[in-house]
């Protein structure tokens, strides 16, 4: 069994966790702890790196979604990075590249999304 | 005659258990590379759909309080490639999967599951799922590049 990898660090008002593994019904609700911990610590503006997810199921898309209601609800916000053709196809074949801003890396996530804001 | 050196079918029985769908799809895609005409990307879609419908199968057993094993069973045939789950949960009504609302709608958000089902129909070339009281069949396939082009 992999688990899920996940780094965490600040970019001005920004909090990146970069995440690496497989968001299944494995993964996923590691990633939710991670993102509810993140968001319980004040920390409302989100970005997901998924640069280093290979897999990507519809548990690990639900937490996505679960993910930016709650930081809008906070009148946050959530970038996503994906850099994975896999992962791109399947948020894309869900319409939720309609629903996500993708971004090719942290920072242009950050700089497009209001730069680091302090 | 059939051919003796085909792979045929290749049946898995798991445990209701999480951590066995990752194996699943590790083992359905090693069989589906045994189709010489399968693009990588059709065993990523197959791989995918199968994991869907294995990890419903797994909650399947633990909403019914099954112990039974759930089969999963590859078959190699006629230019496609085949997956079952087969469950012995308490199955579901297909009508009940929700119809998601467009991707600007307010609403998209309330929806964090029930992807699965849309996600099988829309990777599978052919995609089935029979569900009673007693269980659920879920059948999957992909066609190789050469049936896929001659439509």
């Amino acid at each position: 069994m992999m688990d899920i990898v996940v780094h965490a660090h600040r970019d001005g008002e920004w909090s990146v966790l970069t995440v690496a593994g497989e968001l299944d019904v494995v993964g996923a609700p590691e990633l939710r702890q991670h993102v509810m911990h993140a968001v319980s610590n004040g920390m409302h503006h989100l970005v997901l790196d998924l640069s280093g997810v290979d897999f990507i199921d519809s548990f690990g898309l639900g937490v996505l979604i679960g993910a930016l209601k709650r930081v809008r609800l906070l009148d946050g916000d959530l970038q996503l990075v994906v850099t994975e053709a896999r992962v791109r196809r399947v948020l894309e074949l869900c319409d939720l590249d309609r629903v996500f801003t993708l971004h090719s890396d942290a920072q242009a996530a950050v700089a497009l999304s209001g730069g680091a804001k302090s | 005659m059939s051919d003796p050196f085909s792979p045929g079918t290749i049946v898995l029985e798991i445990p209701a258990r999480a951590d066995f769908v990752s194996f699943v799809r590790v083992v359905v895609a090693a069989a589906a590379e045994l189709e010489p005409d399968l693009p990588n990307e059709r065993i990523e879609d197959l791989k995918l759909a199968v994991s869907e419908a294995t990890t419903n199968a797994i909650d399947a057993h633990s909403r019914g309080g099954s112990n039974e094993r759930i089969r999963v069973e590859c078959r190699l045939v006629d230019d496609e490639v085949t997956v079952l789950i087969h469950d012995e949960g308490p199955g579901f009504e297909p009508d009940d999967v929700p119809t998601l609302p467009e991707p600007d709608h307010p609403d998209r958000l309330l929806h964090e599951s029930g992807l699965g089902v849309h996600l099988m129909h829309l990777l599978a070339d052919d995609a089935s799922i029979i569900t009673d009281g007693h269980g659920t069949d879920v059948k999957l396939t992909v066609y190789s590049s050469k049936r896929r082009n001659s439509g």
